[in-house]
């Protein structure tokens, strides 16, 4: 078997892993196994990979990788589980750049005027898609890290400017085509990453996830075309994989909040505070606050207690201390489970990784689906940082933003109370009227004080 | 790179697409997240690229853009592979503990917390 037989039979290999990795990776049983297939089949690509005839600057490359391993371990093992969609974010912004660069290296060593057509096209979709992806990434991990506002940001005439840019970069991709000048691609790489930035900065916080998602998909199609550059079938195969099931998986993350990805993308969604309830309301409008031994009395004396955790719990890292009030509760009978939003936390699916991590186990969180019918036959539905998923305005106002979005129906349950750091609106910038209501009790602070004060007061009852 | 080759990755490229769309039929919402980080990690195999970039490179401005590529990709084929394997740590099938409400409330958390 000659060499170049064998990297071929090893890129099939791990071509059959990916596919078996993001298949293990949609059931909870085989996703670890699927993840550890995915590596497996990495090492083996990139391990084949020094067996390549003509590969020299062993040294360099070995170093390259050693300066990236020494920075995204550390990076990637001891981020914050509540940091976690930012490390995703950057780490899929480094690929998108890498594809770039690998695009352009490939462009710029052959001899001007030697490249077909559909050559330097491919070399375009690799820098164009690549960069988006790569600066797109940037300003995502910025919003979540609040280094910048996490608000939607928008000026007179953006879809027109985005417009413009979109057509600049096509029209000169196409006399990239005819003259394969070395500046004007260099005007396209610009302009491209001007387009990543443009394309993310009207998009909301809370959306900011879904936008990662399809960042990701844009990355491993620049992957896809990086592998067409290098005539590489493992980079094509893996690329191409990640291109469409990331597109999917971004439709059933916006279809989880309820909305449509055009109107993640484009609507601005949050920038403006609505008009109903309005400031004038909240002054006028009296809430129900009540001190830690009152909100102890009401759950410990409940017959079934309904958790609704949301991203102010994860902030104040009190995954521990609910976790600690709800054995508290059930050793005195009560029975507690918790109703997880499918986009509780700041990503799909990232409450219940929290939550995991204070080993609350598995069968007491529930789906919405799941959730929702029990709640009229709650007690008490604690309501731990959490607004927008509960926000009854999603089910009975046609006229606010979030109308649609399928919500916990806390609103059914005999009391509620909620632990707020403050009367401020959640992410979507929507006032709640469930604040308001009469069977509602609000106890301000951050949400691993309050806990830990309801804990005392329940241990002393 | 003559026009058979080019349609046969064409051809690779569409099939890889299906099975993209296909083998993620149905997932659950609580595992959209490591999914999503999964997918993340695997588009890492942009490595193999840089390396090819990198080892073939000849003079500076190939050798630096090269170097560069293949830095950023092994930030993300580590970076993702490590994340998302703490995200499904999580997941593990655990037997549900039996000791008491007070030896538990009592037990140390993992994380500590920020005080």
């Amino acid at each position: 078997m000659s060499l170049g037989t064998g990297i071929r039979l090893s890129d099939l290999i791990a071509a059959i892993c990916f596919v078996l990795a993001l298949r293990g990776l949609t059931g909870p049983k085989t996703a670890r196994y699927g993840n550890l297939l995915g590596a497996g089949g990495m090492t083996l690509a990139i391990g084949i990979t020094f067996a390549t005839n003509g590969l020299t600057h062993f040294l360099l490359i070995v170093g390259a990788m050693v300066i990236g391993i020494v920075v995204a371990v550390p990076a990637a093992r001891f981020v914050k589980m509540t940091a976690m969609p930012q490390m995703v974010a950057a780490f899929n912004g480094v690929g998108g750049g890498a594809a770039a660069l690998i695009a352009l290296a490939t462009f710029l060593r052959a001899p001007a005027g030697s490249l077909a057509v559909y050559e330097v096209v491919e070399v375009l979709l690799g820098v164009v898609i690549g960069c988006v992806s790569f600066s797109g990434s940037c300003i995502a991990f910025a919003k979540l890290q609040e280094v910048m506002t996490g608000r939607p940001i928008t000026y007179p005439g953006q879809q027109v400017w985005n417009g413009i840019v979109g057509v600049a970069i096509l029209g000169l991709g196409i006399v990239v085509c005819v003259s394969s000048a070395n500046w004007l691609v260099a005007i396209v790489l610009v302009l491209a990453l001007a387009f990543g930035v443009a394309f993310v900065l009207p998009v909301g916080g809370a959306d900011v996830p879904v936008l990662i998602s399809l960042l990701n998909s844009f990355t491993g199609l620049a992957v896809a075309a990086s592998g067409f550059v290098l005539h590489s079938v493992v980079l094509v195969v893996a690329g191409t994989l990640v291109g469409a099931s990331g597109t999917l998986l971004t439709q059933m993350m916006s279809r989880a909040m309820g909305r449509s990805l055009p109107n993640i993308l484009f609507s601005a969604f949050g920038s403006v505070i609505t008009a109903t309830g309005g400031a004038e309301g909240n002054t006028t409008r009296s809430v129900r606050s009540a001190s830690a031994e009152d909100v102890a009395i009401l759950l410990a004396y409940a017959n079934k207690v309904i958790v609704v955790p949301g991203y102010g719990l994860a902030v104040a890292q009190a995954q521990h201390t609910i976790r600690e009030l709800a054995d508290l509760l059930e050793s005195r009978g009560v029975e507690v489970i918790y109703a997880i939003h499918p986009v509780a936390g700041r990503m799909p699916g990232h409450m219940n990784v929290l939550l995991a991590e204070a080993n609350v186990p598995y069968e007491q969180l529930k789906e919405m689906d799941e959730a929702n019918p029990e709640f009229q036959s709650a007690d008490v539905a604690l309501v731990v940082g959490a607004n927008d998923v509960v926000n009854p305005a999603a089910k009975n106002n046609p006229d606010s933003p979030i109308y649609g979005m399928p919500i916990l129906a806390v609103d059914e349950a005999r009391n509620i109370v909620f632990m707020k750091r403050s009367m401020r609106p959640g992410f979507a910038g929507i006032d709640n009227d469930l604040l308001f209501d009469q069977k509602t009790t609000l106890l301000f602070g951050d949400a691993k004080d309050s806990l830990t004060k309801v804990v005392a007061a329940v241990k002393a009852l | 790179m003559n026009g058979g080759d080019i349609l046969s990755l064409i051809t690779v490229f569409v099939l890889a697409a299906f099975v993209g769309f296909e083998v993620i039929a149905k997932v659950p919402s609580t595992l959209h997240t490591p999914l999503m980080s999964g997918t993340n990690a695997i588009h890492g195999v942009v490595l193999v690229g840089a390396m090819l970039v990198l080892g073939t490179a000849s003079g500076t401005s190939q050798m630096v853009l090269g170097f560069v590529a293949v830095v950023l990709a092994t930030l993300n084929v580590v970076g993702g592979f490590v994340v998302t394997d703490r995200m499904l740590e999580m997941f593990k099938v655990r037997k549900p503990p039996k000791v008491s409400a007070e030896s538990s409330a009592g037990a140390p958390s993992i994380e500590g917390g920020p005080k």
